[in-house]
């Protein structure tokens, strides 16, 4: 249904939705006309894009919970967006459902460092967390590249993970308490502000549902003190086995670096080109790999790193020798994504995750295939944690293209899968990848998930047709899907 | 390995035929955790059999193991490798299982410098209450597709789910290890810990003990070095330490002799570490894990006032009798909390067959 084919339902909804929300939310906070409510339309894939009935921007949790009241009495969809940076769609609206965003919610109510934790909207930047607990010499450990603009209400709604995530954990490694609004208007503390709660573990549940369970309105995260040196280093490779050898090697050895990265030649150039670097533009790949700790465990676990490279011939090692060459290092490989955009108009990024083993055979065939529906395919990932970021470069004006991209994009995750990796390792589901899932999960499965689903939202009010396919859907999909006549992957169990 | 599939195939049968027959089940490992929790009737459903190590490389720093599988077989073939869990969770017996260990989320003197068993799973394959064979997770670091289950079942304890196969992330064991012992009361740990904290300093455990701090610190000789030189006090030989921290973990120290010998209760409280100190008048006595994050107590017998107390900061208490499962063990749950558990519960137990009661009476 296009919002074109139903505008009775449109209206009759907002006749009925706005007088409701006016009653305890401002004239300012809703928005109805479209050419304002094209800025939320989409996400950062804006590939997919859907109308919202209206947008509504409450800034207390009381109008947060009259919203969900009204909401769930009309039977409307919610949509919640942090900062709109996700890359599968999930905060893309529904047709003919509110869009509730959560950017006033922007406030840090407070730091505590005795007890290494701060209490935040979910509406309040990434880097904002940092930024503010650096004075205590504290910082919030989940990096992911958007930090600068995507929200933690977001991170927490897809566990995002980051450059650093290898050492010290994804986004639900990093909290401690949420409050959540559910789909009634009820409001629920889920964790605590000790290391463990009673009852069933919530806030591990919460952390990664995309929109799908509830609204999170607060949220206490972990600081951690940070490291007294850390030295950035960056070795280049004349082939792809040699480097993804290397990555194996470091973790294989006992060593956890605080960040494990590897950037193949397209990636290298494109980032040397836009942020000069000095990144070997000649090599194969690179990997970047940060130590920290005390100054002399640093210096050992270099030494040990150097020894691993060496052994592989990686040429070119570069060591940072104070933080300002590290912040460059980090700045280009975070710069990735601006970076791959200047090479194609569209690009479509993949989130697989593989066991590390697999690594250098995986990016063998993603090379294959990537010839085989002749796009090209760039590889700009976080190796260490084997959590493939293999970007489909396309033009999507391009009707054919476009419908390669996304069919060479199922086969790499479906690759994924086979050698026992995931379709996303932080990225998220939302709409983007919601075919794929029925790649990694039975039926069985699936029902679990929607079980579960309702215990949080009986009538799917919270963010539908996101995260978790109906039965339907991958009864369709799973037959259009067939290779030479079998089923994806014959000799897997499915239960 | 075939016999082992076989037998998954065979509890997901009989758990089907306990969903049709509304039968409950009483989920058993080791059979050494029974006091950490309500008494559960129902037919026992034994996963002791369903053993063994199915993958471990070392390499990956990853190992998937059966339920049933021993925690010491788990650990000696870790420690083959130079590997360990990285939660350091409290066997309370030889018989302990992976399962159970898991499914009771427990942990040990390591768990706030790196993190809790929950941190470290990855997946679950389990038989939820309609006799369903579910795999959740993988064996990967990272994974966001679907709602985290596998870490859901973590604390759980059975009640979710029958837990068959556990993939967990492991650590390196630290290069060295050492520990220091300092004087100090409540208030001068709590000035000194806060201040290491925000410290990059390699801390891997500490206890007050009467007035005496331990601090193990664990990792690279230098970084341990380093920080031995910031905190000061007198080094424990490394017998005595391993021998302290074993104690520590498995609540073995002398200070719960009480609770072993004279069946007399002992509060969990898991509170915020800064949290002020627990009035005199409700305790008797403590010791202090996890720099102030875990107090171990002895109360005066008003467990009201010592559940409120504990609620009002934030924490929750946990009430212990290692001689019998007791009613009342875990912290009430507000509520919205309450209800929403049970729905929780119910979406993955119908029938409400699996470990019925154990944690809550309705849960
Ligand atoms: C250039 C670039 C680089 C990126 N790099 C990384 C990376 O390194 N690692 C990584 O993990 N991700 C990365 N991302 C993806 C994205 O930034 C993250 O997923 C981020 O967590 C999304 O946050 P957001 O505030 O923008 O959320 P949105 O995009 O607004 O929403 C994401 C999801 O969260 C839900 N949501 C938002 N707020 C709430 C709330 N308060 N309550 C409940 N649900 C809510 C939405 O419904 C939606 O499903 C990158 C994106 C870009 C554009």
């Amino acid at each position: 249904m296009s919002a074109s084919k139903s505008p009775n339902l449109r209206e009759h909804r907002l006749g009925r939705l706005y007088p409701l929300l006016l009653e305890q939310l401002p004239k300012d906070a809703i928005i109805t006309a479209t050419e304002e409510l094209h800025a939320y339309e989409c996400d950062a894939f804006t590939t997919m894009r859907q109308l919202p009935l209206l947008t509504v921007l409450p800034d207390s949790i009381e109008q947060v919970q009259h919203v969900m009241r009204c909401c769930h009495t009309l039977d409307i969809p919610v949509v919640a967006r942090g900062a709109g940076t996700g890359l599968t769609a999930g905060s893309m609206p529904v047709e003919n459902g509110v869009l509730l965003g959560m950017s006033k919610f922007d406030q840090i109510h407070e730091i505590d460092p005795h007890n290494r934790t701060a209490l935040i909207g979910p509406g309040v930047r990434n880097q904002a967390v940092t930024d503010a607990a650096a004075p205590y010499n504290l910082y919030f450990a989940p990096d992911p590249s958007s930090q600068l603009a995507c929200s933690v209400g977001g991170n927490v709604a897809e566990n995002a993970g980051g450059v650093h995530c290898l050492k010290y954990g994804l986004t639900v490694h990093n909290i401690l308490e949420l409050e959540i609004i559910t789909i009634e208007g009820e409001r629920i503390t889920l964790g605590s502000a000790a290391l463990d709660a009673a009852g069933y573990d919530l806030t591990a549940i919460m952390t990664g549902s995309e929109g799908l369970l509830g609204i999170v309105v607060a949220i206490r995260v972990k600081l951690l003190p940070k490291p007294a040196s850390a030295r950035v280093l960056l070795a280049a490779f004349a082939t792809i086995e040699e480097a993804g050898t290397a990555i194996a090697d470091i973790i294989g050895a006992g060593l956890i670096p605080a960040g494990l990265e590897m950037i193949d030649q397209t990636g290298i150039r494109a980032i040397e080109e836009l942020m000069h670097a000095g990144y070997p533009v000649d090599a194969a790949a690179v990997i970047i790999c940060e130590l920290d700790g005390s100054e002399a465990e640093v210096e050992d676990e270099l030494a040990s790193v150097i020894s691993i490279l060496k052994r592989l011939n990686a040429s070119d090692i570069q060591v940072s020798t104070n933080a300002e060459e590290s912040r460059r290092i980090w700045a280009a490989r975070k710069a990735a994504f601006p970076a791959l955009a200047r090479l194609a108009p569209d690009n479509y990024i993949m989130d697989g995750t593989i066991p590390r083993r697999a690594l250098a055979e995986v990016w063998t065939r993603i090379n294959e295939l990537a010839e085989e529906y002749d796009l090209p395919v760039v590889n700009v990932f976080h190796a260490g944690d084997g959590n493939m970021h293999p970007s489909i470069l396309f033009d999507s004006s391009d009707e054919d293209q476009h419908q390669r991209a996304f069919e060479l994009g199922t086969r790499i995750l479906e690759l994924c899968v086979q050698v026992g990796g995931t379709i996303s390792g932080e990225h998220g589901i939302g709409l983007e990848k919601i075919n794929q899932m029925c790649l990694q999960f039975s039926s069985h499965e699936l029902s679990q998930f929607h079980a579960l689903k309702a215990a949080f939202d009986e009538r799917n009010l919270l963010n539908p047709g996101k995260q978790i396919p109906t039965l339907a859907r991958c009864a369709e999909f799973n037959a259009m899907h067939v290779h030479h006549g079998e089923m994806p992957f014959p000799h897997l169990e499915r239960f | 390995m075939n016999a082992q599939f076989d037998l998954q195939k065979e509890f997901a049968e009989y758990v089907r035929q306990a969903y049709a027959r509304q039968q409950q089940l009483h989920i058993q490992g080791g059979n050494s955790k029974t006091f950490y929790g309500r008494r559960v009737s129902g037919e026992t459903l034994s996963l002791r059999d369903y053993s063994g190590i199915i993958n471990y490389e070392p390499s990956e720093l990853v190992i998937t193991a059966r339920a049933g599988t021993p925690l010491h077989i788990i650990e000696a073939t870790l420690s083959e490798h130079g590997q360990m869990l990285g939660f350091e969770p409290p066997a309370y017996g030889p018989t302990a299982t992976l399962g159970g260990i898991i499914a009771c989320g427990l942990s040990g003197p390591r768990r706030p410098y790196s993190g809790a068993a929950r941190d470290f799973v990855l997946g679950i394959t389990l038989i939820n209450g309609k006799g369903e064979l579910l795999r959740f997770g993988g064996q990967v670091m990272k994974n966001v597709a679907g709602y985290d289950v596998s870490r859901l079942m973590c604390g759980a304890q059975g009640t979710l789910g029958i837990l068959l196969d556990i993939t967990l992330k492991v650590v390196p064991i630290p290069a060295y290890e050492e520990t220091r012992v300092l004087e100090a009361d409540e208030t001068q740990m709590q000035t000194l810990l806060s201040d290491l904290g925000r410290r990059p300093l390699p801390l891997s455990a500490t206890v007050l003990d009467e007035n005496l701090l331990y601090i193990r610190l664990s990792g690279a000789r230098a970084g341990v070095d380093a920080a031995a030189r910031v905190i000061g006090g007198d080094l424990l030989a490394k017998p005595q330490g391993d021998r302290y921290w074993q104690q520590i973990r498995e609540q073995e120290h002398k200070f719960f002799n009480r609770a072993r010998e004279t069946d007399t209760n002992l509060w969990r409280l898991s509170l915020a570490p800064a949290t002020k100190a627990i009035p005199d008048q409700l305790i008797s006595n403590q010791l202090i894990e996890w720099s102030g994050a875990l107090r171990w107590v002895y109360s005066h017998n008003d467990d009201e006032a010592l559940r409120q107390w504990t609620q009002q900061q934030n924490g929750h208490a946990i009430r212990l009798n290692f001689a019998d499962a007791s009613d009342r063990t875990f912290h009430p749950l507000a509520p919205a909390l309450h209800a929403l558990s049970q729905r929780i519960k119910n979406s993955f137990d119908p029938a409400g067959i699996l470990n019925p009661g154990r944690l809550y009476a309705d849960l």
